[in-house]
């Protein structure tokens, strides 16, 4: 398992992590550090900058369309992160993880609704909306969390995607006129602050993207690195062995999930302030298993897999969309432009290729040239210990 | 009492299909331990099977419904054998890519459907009888409601009968009790594993057409609707169990179709809610193994 030898690699300040005291190792550790502050910064230097990759983006850097999808990005690897904790760290098998993510950005926009007719300043009603929304994913999770842990393995995954598809259902039902059912949820703008809000504020939305992105990646390391994250780690490898040392693992299990879902919560939040709208699509299954494809193709075991799997798997389903509707599809033969025009299809057949030829995703591929095979795959291995 | 009588039989052919599903996944769960996302595409490709051949053969006959169900049953039967031959079993040990990769080919081939027969229903012809009504008590029931009960009722006999008094369902049956001790006994466990496969997506795929019966429509999603509720059937029943998938599909099909019709639309709700209590009372379902 790799997860021990990320946590020597990057050091989060509390000496206590680092397991490995050679000197050595901790002066190369800093490297990746480095290396990702300088990612971030030139993250956020993009919106200055005028970078055109035809082919990739739709337009230059610096340009809304190409930020907003930067933005949906980030957001989207932002969620993979927060359900990577629960898949690969405590090796839970979650469907219903689309939920939190829906109750966040659904969340803010009832709570947006319903604190407008108020007298209260914007700026107060727009950080109490947040704050109503933090508390009700909360409890959320928490419900959830509480119920379907009391099985695990497969039961497990069954009983998320069952809650998962009753927040579905219920977005979609539009109880009492405020979900917007199937047309989805407008943000009202009245209270929203105005650097948030429209077209020419997109480079605004983009750095808001990316701090989600930079917290929620703390957060996840802070949660994997603590004492909490060991021990869900340990459960997910050896259960038995954290009971007989006297650990009850079913609340450890617990806070992972919560504070997983409190985390897709906040990228939820930050999806309706770019999109400007809450679409029942983000509530469905279907979208828990584009999480899944992300987390795998991105590669088990790497923290930075998830966010490479989120940018890429988002930026290849825009392109394949285009590439979709583009002429040289249209005109071959009907064999072959069905599954072309299908980006789904592609993903779908990308996704098993890759969970049987290359079980390390885009972030095993430099140790595969590496010649350093190593045996992965061993994520979630909680549920293959369920007996069957 | 006619209302009760008509929701008692609608549930009841709602439960039926249910069944046909649900006894394939819980089949499959309880030998391999793999949790088959891909189900619902094995049942949706023997829907459109049934309903292209009955589209060629004259729409609306019996002749065409009786033929587009054995089409279908054959169709979800060879897909899959096919799955568990050239995905499941290269993966054999490895779980959760198990799971995965059917998570993978259910992505894909609802996508695949989509792009060969569109996002939108296609209606579909009957009998003239499965079209109209009998008199029961008082209650006018839909014809075909019956023939979904009946068939469901086959298919579990035939899979009680095959796995009681066959040599083959012996084995699967060993094999869901314990697998090692079968695999120690000298018995190749793993050739069973296509069996149950080609079992399951047989009862599927003529799932498939009787769904398109049900619901008069044929569509990409067809599958993937009926796989939640299936999910949560065998999981109320007990993983693994046959007897147990029987009877919640009975029970959560006329807890849904009685809370839809009593308690205002709120059918998936109060499935979703019964659920979490047997999760609470009995985590292991109605009739599942201790663990």
């Amino acid at each position: 398992m790799s997860t021990p030898t990320t946590s020597t690699r990057i050091p989060t300040g509390s000496t206590a992590v680092v397991v490995t005291p050679a000197r050595r190792r901790r002066s190369a550790a800093w490297l990746p550090v480095g290396i990702g502050v300088a990612l971030v910064v030139f993250t956020a230097l993009l919106p200055l900058l005028n970078i055109s990759i035809p082919g990739v983006f739709p337009g230059p850097t610096y340009t809304p369309g190409t930020l907003q999808l930067l933005a949906y990005a980030m957001l989207i690897a932002a969620l993979s992160l927060s359900y990577r904790m629960i898949f690969e760290v405590a090796g839970m098998l979650s469907f219903g993880h689309s939920l939190f993510f829906a109750a966040g950005a659904y969340g803010l926009a009832i709570a947006l609704d319903a604190l407008a007719p108020s007298r209260m300043p914007s700026s107060v009603i727009f950080v109490s909306a947040i704050l109503i929304t933090v508390v009700f994913a909360f409890l959320l999770t928490t419900l959830v969390g509480a119920l379907a842990l009391r099985v695990g393995g497969i039961s497990f995954a069954m009983v998320t995607l069952a809650f998962a598809q009753a927040g579905s259902v219920v977005i979609r039902r539009n109880p009492g006129r405020a979900t917007g059912g199937d047309e989805g949820l407008a943000l009202d703008i009245t209270h929203v602050p105005e650097g948030l809000v429209g077209v020419i504020n997109t480079r605004n939305l983009f750095w808001l993207a990316l701090i989600i992105l930079v917290l929620v990646y703390l957060a996840a390391l802070w949660v994997e690195n603590s004492r909490v994250g060991h021990v869900a780690a340990a459960g997910r490898e050896n259960e038995l062995r954290v009971r007989v040392l006297g650990i009850r693992p079913y609340l450890v299990k617990l806070l992972v999930f919560t504070a997983a879902g409190l985390l897709a919560a906040g990228a939820g939040m930050g999806y309706l302030l770019l999109q400007s709208t809450a679409s029942p699509r983000i509530a469905t299954a279907d979208f828990t298993l584009t999480l899944l494809v992300i987390v795998v193709l991105g590669g088990v075991g790497m923290r930075w897999g998830a966010i490479v799997g989120g940018i890429v798997y988002t930026l290849l389903d825009q392109r394949l969309t285009a590439l979709a509707g583009s002429r040289a599809v249209g005109s071959l033969p009907d064999v072959l432009r069905v599954p072309l025009s299908q980006p789904l299809f592609i993903l779908g057949t990308l996704f098993i290729l890759v969970v049987m030829f290359f079980p390390g995703g885009i972030a095993g591929i430099p140790e595969r040239l590496g010649g350093r095979r190593r045996r992965t795959g061993t994520a979630a291995k909680g549920v293959t210990d369920e007996p069957a | 009492m006619s209302t009760i009588v008509l929701l008692l039989v609608t549930g009841l052919g709602l439960g039926a299909l249910y069944f046909l599903v649900a006894s394939g996944l819980s089949l499959i769960y309880g030998l391999m331990g793999v949790l088959n996302f891909a189900h619902g595409s094995f049942l949706t490709i023997g829907a459109f099977a049934g309903f292209e051949l009955s589209r060629r053969i004259g729409d609306g006959s019996w002749g065409a419904l009786v033929a587009s169900m054995v089409l279908g049953a054959i169709v979800g039967t060879v897909v899959a054998a096919l799955t568990e031959f050239l995905l499941i079993r290269p993966l054999y040990t490895r779980h959760i890519e198990q799971v995965l990769v059917t998570v993978g080919l259910a992505l894909a081939s609802v996508a695949l459907f989509e792009g060969i027969w569109g996002t939108d229903p296609i209606y579909t012809a009957k009998p003239a009888w499965l079209t109209r009504t009998t008199t029961i008590l008082g209650a006018r029931i839909p014809n075909d409601r019956f023939l979904l009960i009946g068939c469901a009722v086959l298919v579990l006999l035939g899979i009680v009968v095959f796995l009681q008094r066959t040599r083959y369902g012996l084995i699967i049956r060993a094999g869901v009790e314990n697998r090692s001790m079968v695999t120690a006994l000298g018995i190749d466990v793993r050739r069973s594993f296509t069996l149950v496969f080609a079992i399951g997506g047989a009862a599927a795929g003529l799932g498939g057409v009787l769904a398109s019966v049900y619901y008069g429509y044929v569509s990409a999603h067809l599958g993937g609707s009926l796989l939640i509720f299936a999910f949560i059937v065998t999981v109320i029943g007990g993983l693994g169990s046959l007897a147990g998938a029987a009877i919640a599909s009975v029970l959560v099909a006329l807890l849904q179709q009685f809370a839809n019709f009593y308690l205002g639309g709120t059918g998936d709700l109060a499935v979703v809610l019964a659920l979490a209590g047997v999760l609470l009372v009995r985590p292991r379902g109605l009739l599942g193994k201790a663990t």
